[in-house]
């Protein structure tokens, strides 16, 4: 076949040329994520013989019974959800503002430059992040002492510590879709409705907020879903506490279909939160 | 898309490619369990050219950490075996590498090698081919993590406690039992750590062997479930005033030095590393004793390479490279030979050779449902119970 009868042939057969431009992306999307979630799907209804640590292919739903009966997972649940739960509350808190000021208020100059002090974090790496907030929250750090002065200590470490680093890791994921939710809000709405007597505050409520939803909504959608996932900023500023991904870390070494039952728990929390935004019609104004 | 007519067809093909796939995976992970060595090798042949060797951080360094550091190098030169080196984090991530097949030698910790002797990743090692071999610490050889029905599977490499550390200045009188972590902990509460892993149940049970002798404790390894349950009291009590739980060694020592940590448990070389300026703090070995690990190198049942295995087994066992990895790592070297190369002061720091120094030390063990104590009117935990107990201890 000439390289002119493969062009022939792929300008005659559109469904071919689409076959081949979409095979690499498709084989990754199916490799990484579909057959690899399938994989744990399944791995959560298997056992282990107890010593070798062999998979033992026989269907059994004790993992399932074990994480939803125990008292250990009903605890460590909660904590996750309420940590996902506070830090992007906390994340939407700071985000609406910032998110205002930058589109709408700044000049073009100090807009792009708040763009840019906004996103350098993501240039640091996590554990760097992570561990910077280690040394804040530690005794003697800068928490402690900000914190003397007003007559009160660093909060440790511990679920407050977790809270605030997570919120500081994913506020720029929450912040940028809000930021270029503001930026699609064209100026001559908030014009119109100061010329109709509204107030800044009934103008932010009923004509800018509702438009800013879905980038709220696209935001949180990161902090709460990487949040739940998250174990490491656990293991660096969680003291004594543990999340879900912890449970899954301490597991995956000696009981993996255990680990993999618990790996549903936050993909079940996720789905249910999903439904939930769906409901509220954001999810169609992305 | 929704106008592509190919749209059917296409879906059609990922779910066969899908299908298909998690077939492949599925199958890919079989393994061969139960594959029983036969016996250890009698002769050795020629050098393969390569070895693959899975270890922990600091054991076998080329030069690519720290071009000072490096005892591989002049190996590869002198065995035409090239070494490719992976390290892992912990003796549960370090199985399920080792299950991969990928490795001709794996280090392990005693936590892990009945574990590997039982899935039948580790091969059977003939100590006479291992000229190395014969100066290494009597009290270190046949041990139940390294020798099994007298059957030998491998090479001690260096051993170490689970030492107890302590701020002097927040933490008087000072402490000579593990009571400071247990039952005075409330007194610095938020203030005491612990290691990070299912295996710490064991040091419980080392204190509880002293102070709880009804409980008939014989081998903090070997627990039936009432002692589980007990020491799984003590430490749910512990939890209480732990601040915080560590694994990484970086991660203790930073603690002491800013005094987030006062007591709890350590290695001898966290103790080395912490600076005086910043905390003031001693390591003890408890009267009660300790835990310790003590780690042997393995050859992989599956190995495409023994010759160059068990060349390395040598070369690692060479006192000088002992005591150069050894004392990289912070631990005792495995033999008397070995504390000749090492610096001034390595071997009485770490107490090499000093057996009754070793026999306050509960080298790690891997918790199995036949008692290791030899008990054999109970079956034990194993070490997957323990896995599920310190989870729970943590809440």
């Amino acid at each position: 076949m000439t390289l002119s009868s493969i062009s022939s042939t792929l300008s005659r057969r559109p469904g071919i040329r689409l076959g081949l431009l979409l095979a690499a992306p498709l084989t990754w999307l199916v490799l990484v994520y579909v057959v690899a979630l399938a994989a744990l799907l399944v791995t959560a209804f298997w056992t282990i013989d107890s010593f070798t640590n062999e998979l033992q292919r026989t269907f059994t739903l004790d993992n399932v019974r074990e994480i939803t009966g125990e008292a250990l997972y009903r605890t460590v649940t909660l904590r996750t959800l309420g940590v996902a739960l506070l830090v992007t509350l906390i994340d939407c808190a700071i985000a609406l503002p910032v998110g205002f000021y930058m589109a709408k208020i700044a000049s073009r100059r100090s807009r792009h430059l708040l763009v840019i002090a906004f996103l350098m974090p993501l240039w640091a790496s996590y554990l760097v992040k992570a561990l910077a907030w280690r040394s804040l929250l530690s005794n003697g750090g800068l928490l402690d002492w900000a914190g003397g002065l007003v007559g009160l200590g660093s909060p440790g470490f511990g679920f407050t510590a977790i809270v605030l680093t997570q919120a500081y890791i994913w506020l720029p994921y929450v912040i940028l879709p809000v930021y270029a939710a503001y930026e699609r809000v064209p100026d001559s709405l908030l014009d119109a409705a100061g010329d109709l007597g509204a107030r800044p505050a009934l103008t932010f409520r009923t004509v800018v907020l509702p438009l800013v939803v879905p980038g709220l909504v696209a935001g949180s959608i990161f902090s709460f879903s990487l949040t739940m996932g998250d174990y490491i900023t656990v293991n660096i500023v969680g003291g004594a506490n543990q999340m879900l991904g912890n449970l899954v870390y301490i597991n995956s070494g000696s009981n993996l279909p255990l680990a993999a039952a618990i790996a549903l728990i936050p993909i079940v929390v996720i789905m249910i939160y999903l439904a939930l935004v769906r409901r509220t019609g954001a999810l169609e104004n992305l | 898309m929704r106008n592509i007519p190919t749209r059917y067809a296409a879906s059609r093909t990922i779910g066969g490619a899908l299908a298909a796939l998690s077939l492949i995976t599925l199958t890919a992970c079989g393994g061969d369990s139960g594959s029983e060595s036969t016996g250890a090798v009698e002769k050795l042949g020629e050098n393969e050219g390569e070895v693959s060797i899975l270890a922990w951080p600091g054991y076998v360094e080329d030069g690519s950490t720290d071009p000072a550091v490096d005892w591989v190098s002049g190996f590869e030169k002198e065995t035409g075996c090239q070494v490719t080196a992976k390290v892992y984090g912990t003796s549960d991530e370090a199985f399920n590498l080792a299950k991969s097949g990928e490795y001709d030698v794996v280090a392990a910790s005693g936590d892990l090698t009945l574990r590997m002797i039982a899935a039948g990743e580790a091969a059977e090692v003939n100590t006479d081919l291992i000229p190395n071999y014969e100066g290494i610490y009597d009290f270190l050889k046949d041990r139940e993590w390294n020798t099994v029905d007298g059957k030998n599977y491998g090479i001690p490499h260096g051993y170490g406690a689970n030492l107890l550390m302590y701020n002097t200045e927040d933490v008087t009188p000072a402490p000579t039992s593990w009571k400071a972590v247990f039952e005075d902990a409330p007194k610095h509460k938020g203030q005491v750590t612990a290691y990070d892993s299912p295996i710490y149940i064991a040091d419980a049970a080392v204190y509880l062997m002293a102070h709880q002798p009804d409980l008939g404790i014989e081998n903090p390894y070997s627990l039936d479930e009432k002692q589980l349950a007990a020491a799984v009291d003590l430490l749910k009590a512990q939890r209480a005033s732990v601040g915080e739980y560590w694994s990484d060694y970086t991660k203790t020592q930073a603690s002491f030095e800013t005094g987030d940590t006062v007591v709890g448990t350590t290695w001898q070389v966290i103790a080395n590393l912490i600076d005086p300026k910043k905390a003031s703090v001693k390591a003890i070995l408890p009267s009660e004793g300790a835990t310790g690990w003590n780690d042997t190198w393995m050859i992989s049942s599956n190995a495409k390479s023994p010759n160059c295995a068990y060349a390395w087994l040598d070369h690692i066992s060479d006192p000088k490279t002992n005591a150069q990895a050894t004392e990289y790592f912070g631990e005792a070297p495995n033999s008397d030979k070995a504390c000749e190369f090492a610096s001034e002061g390595h071997c009485e720091t770490f107490h090499a050779g000093d057996e009754k120094y070793a026999e306050q030390i509960w080298f790690w063990n891997t918790p199995i449902e036949k008692c290791l104590d030899g008990r054999t009117d109970v079956t034990c935990t194993d070490y997957q119970d323990w896995t599920k107990a310190w989870a729970e201890i943590k809440g």
